[in-house]
């Protein structure tokens, strides 16, 4: 396919209790580097791997969650055109000038949708000071770090009327959705969206309360990373919730557990490669456990009643 | 005066010991009956909500305010994930 459209999930804002600890938990755990501080205080961060600016943002706050999220989309053109797209579906957007509260970011917009997330758009970011090679490349300039997380790649939101929010990633991001949950009603129970060939850049689980976060998903390299963060979270002590298990629902491996602010954080390697001319894959609700859950079968409450 | 743990009550008079500097929430997950669920013992998702009907204890963490107002706080309402206690603890599930 070509990719000329919602290109991924390139920038998070999260806000947290404890900005040190926390801190500290992104760099020498997960393994990501600092990039900046705003003048405000806020942290800004990116893997190893990611070539632009940052893609993490840390907020210290006095409720843990989510700030928002903001899309790359390919071109100006392309966030011209999606821009008054969204306010053609009626959500009202601003304007974030040029550099302003994210170093390096230029002119996003900005809107909330109907499950209380904001979203936001941009197309052009500075290139980060360290990036990955490109001449000749080796495969990392520096050993990653602890976890070691490859990319910001995917998260997932618990709000109200997730069917519109689908329809609006489908008709105004020109997403696609390779994998859904419907209740025994038809309606939607939840839905993995994604722009691109990977299997999700977004998923959203219905619920009564707007703006939750579930998780922010990172990208490991196989398995093995993921029994190596296994061995991390025992080692250091961290809040595991769930794994190391399988998703039938995308195929991913997969480890989710806390980092020191409540934030809810996922890491996850393999996953099947999505193409929008592929047929949907449709679960039913009574075999959600066993898709969420490939080797336990069965729901893990915390998994679907804990949100930030 | 040093003690090697504390007692904690709970409202179905059930009650476990905790020992000093450990968080209340982590001393609960050894107990059976343990009347609530286990989130992120990091004060940020809220399951571990209780309020403290008597003792002393120390916070050992921020907790979300979206789950502990300022009044809910001087009502005694905390996240038992982010307290260690003080003194032996009465616990109680009750909104404000
Ligand atoms: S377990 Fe999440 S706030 Fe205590
Ligand atoms: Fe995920």
């Amino acid at each position: 396919m070509a990719l000329n459209q919602s290109l991924r999930p390139g920038l998070i804002q999260l806000r947290v209790l404890d900005l040190d600890e926390t801190l500290k938990f992104y760099k020498d755990i997960l393994g990501m580097d600092e990039v900046c501080r705003t003048s405000d205080g806020r942290v800004c961060l990116k893997t190893y791997d990611e070539f632009d600016h940052h893609s993490v943002t840390l907020r210290l706050a006095d409720e843990a969650g989510l700030d928002y999220v903001a899309f790359k989309v390919a071109s100006n053109e392309t966030l011209q055109e999606m821009v008054k797209a969204t306010e053609q579906f009626g959500y009202t957007v601003t304007e974030v000038p040029a550099d302003s509260d994210q170093p390096g970011y230029g002119k996003r917009y900005r809107f909330k949708i109907c499950t209380g997330h904001t979203f936001e758009l941009y197309s052009e970011v500075a290139l980060a000071e360290k990036t990955p090679g490109t001449i000749n490349p080796d495969i990392w300039n520096e050993p990653p770090r602890g976890m070691g997380v490859i990319r910001l790649d995917h998260f997932l939101l618990y709000g109200p009327n997730i069917e519109e929010a689908e329809r609006y990633c489908t008709e105004v991001m020109h997403m696609y959705v390779p994998e859904l949950c419907n209740k025994p009603d038809g309606k939607r129970m939840a839905t993995w969206i994604t722009g691109s060939n990977k299997p999700h850049d977004l998923a959203f689980v219905e619920y009564d309360k707007p703006g939750k976060i579930h998780h922010v998903g990172f990208l490991l390299q196989d398995w093995n990373h993921v029994g190596q963060v296994a061995d991390l979270i025992a080692i250091n002590r961290l809040k595991k919730d769930i794994g190391p298990t399988r998703h039938a629902i995308t195929r991913g491996q997969t480890i989710y557990f806390w980092e020191p602010s409540g934030n809810r954080i996922e890491v996850y390697a393999g996953g099947y490669t999505a193409y929008p001319d592929n047929p949907q894959r449709v679960w039913d609700v009574d075999h959600l456990g066993r898709g969420l859950f490939y080797y336990e079968g069965e729901i893990i409450p915390s998994f679907l009643e804990i949100v930030t | 005066m040093t003690n090697d743990h504390f007692h904690i009550r709970l409202p179905d008079g059930g009650a476990f010991t905790c020992r000093p500097g450990e968080s209340v929430l982590a001393a609960m997950q050894r107990y059976e009956n343990a009347p609530i669920r286990y989130g992120c013992f990091g004060g940020g998702c809220g399951v571990c909500r209780m309020r403290v009907v008597s003792g002393t204890y120390h916070q050992l963490k921020r907790m979300s305010r979206a789950h502990v107002t300022v009044d809910c706080e001087r009502e005694g309402i905390v996240l038992m994930c982010c307290i260690t206690p003080l003194s032996d603890l009465t616990l109680a599930f009750s909104a404000c």
